[in-house]
């Protein structure tokens, strides 16, 4: 076995422009997928009952199927219900109802997680339903559920990696192409760990940072 | 879909699980190693644990997959790639259950670890009789929660060639042009099995809450 690091620095832009796509799909499928949740979180909180027990069925059947089989169906499957997506918006809806699914989950258990109290003395001093949300329910649960969140970052940055299997050109489609094409496995493999592991490191040292630095405004 | 497709998914489902479990009890065994590891007082032991799970709990699944499937062989070891995919989750479940395990350990209440050393308990008494089986205790929920991740996380090994679920479900698919039907009867089943494995966590759980003490 040999390690070769020059095959590396010449495939240099395409490792980086592969970097870029996995960077953005996270980035935007998290957005989407925070945004999402909280949308079906708070339907379920606050909505009609059927569309509450419609939602967690969805949320259920999300989270209880491989990522890699839901990719599978929406990306070979979609074309045959009209709905024909390039691999890059494939990967990014797919990842994003995944992401929705959990984080819907994890605003749920923070709403819950609001003492009761800190409502029923909103509702004393005469707010508003929408102020309650608002000015209550939100801080409140922001400051529950940021480890979660962050949790979930984390595990969407791995996630990504999947798409490669759909043929998006991220970093693992990347970098692993070039392994076959120069016969360099091991260093591209090995290059590739790292990358995840630097980024999964970063991610929840910075989410750490930003728990501290936010604690000081956990009320519950 | 014929019967005998139904049939061939069913099977499939079934290599899912044989293969999931083994990953699960292999894993737990290498888990309580790298747990004791990790809680050692001597830094050459608690090193290296914390390394292991820092990576495997660090890099996708898929890419440690790849990087067995093909390192085994470029270090002159061939193994069949059931046997990679083996290797690769189990490795991974291990890193996941030595942090749920230390988690359990470091949850036992303080007080009941003072009592038993005040009643005179040697140190294998003090472990066999009150840490071990309280920590354990702990740790079955996060063990049915990481049997579903597994479960799951084992349709990544169709990608080094296992032909297990979603595997199956993808060659069905690519010979019968049926994607939605196939896929949708592979996720059915995943989801069953998940049920099935969640009902029987909360079974355990409950008897294990008889004679709780912490």
């Amino acid at each position: 076995m040999s390690f070769d690091g020059s095959v590396i620095l010449a495939a240099l832009p395409a490792i980086l422009s592969g970097l870029k796509v996995t960077l953005g799909i996270w980035v935007a499928a998290t957005a989407l997928g925070i945004a999402l949740g909280f949308v079906v979180a708070a339907f379920r909180h606050f909505g009609p009952r059927p569309l509450g027990l419609a939602l967690r069925l969805a949320v259920e059947v999300l989270r209880g199927t491989p990522f890699l089989i839901q990719i599978f169906l929406l990306y070979f499957g979609g074309p045959f219900i009209g709905l024909s997506l390039d691999p890059v918006p494939a990967g990014l809806l797919g990842l994003s109802l995944y992401a929705a699914a959990y984080f819907s989950e994890i605003f749920r258990a923070g709403f819950l997680a609001v003492p009761r109290g800190h409502v029923e003395a909103a509702q004393c001093v005469g707010l508003s339903q929408a102020q309650i949300v608002r000015r209550i329910l939100i801080p409140e649960m922001t400051m529950l559920v940021l480890p979660q969140c962050v949790n979930m970052a984390v595990i969407l940055v791995k996630e990504t990696a999947v798409l490669s299997i759909i043929a998006v050109p991220e970093a693992t489609a990347v970098i692993s192409a070039l392994g076959s094409q120069q016969y360099a496995f091991v260093e591209s493999l090995f290059l590739l760990a790292v990358i995840y592991w630097g980024l999964v490191e970063a991610c929840g040292r910075a989410g750490r940072a930003l728990e501290t630095r936010l604690s000081k405004f956990r009320f519950a | 879909m014929t019967v005998r497709l139904f049939e061939l998914m069913l099977k499939a489902a079934g290599y899912t699980v044989v293969i999931s479990v083994a990953s699960i009890a292999i894993g737990l065994l290498i888990g309580i190693l790298v747990c004791a590891a990790k809680l050692s007082p001597r830094p050459w032991l608690r090193w290296p644990a914390s390394l292991f799970v820092s990576f495997f709990r660090g890099v996708p699944l898929l890419v440690q997959l790849l990087l067995i499937y093909n390192l085994l062989p470029a270090i002159g070891i061939a193994v069949p790639s059931v046997v990679a995919a083996l290797i690769g989750l189990s490795l991974c479940t291990a890193a996941y259950q030595a942090e749920n395990l230390r988690g359990g350990f470091l949850s036992v209440p303080r007080g009941l670890l003072e009592a038993a050393d005040m009643a005179g308990l040697s140190p294998w008494q003090h472990f066999r009789r009150i840490r071990a089986p309280i920590a354990l205790r702990l740790t079955v929920p996060a063990l049915v929660n990481e049997a579903i991740l597994i479960l799951k996380a084992s349709s990544l090994i169709s990608v080094v060639g296992v032909i297990e679920l979603t595997r199956t479900a993808q060659n069905l698919a690519a010979s019968t042009y049926e994607p939605l039907l196939f896929y949708s009867v592979a996720g059915g089943l995943y989801l069953a099995i998940n049920w099935v494995v969640a009902a029987g966590g909360s079974l355990a759980e409950r008897a294990l809450r008889r004679g709780r003490l912490a």
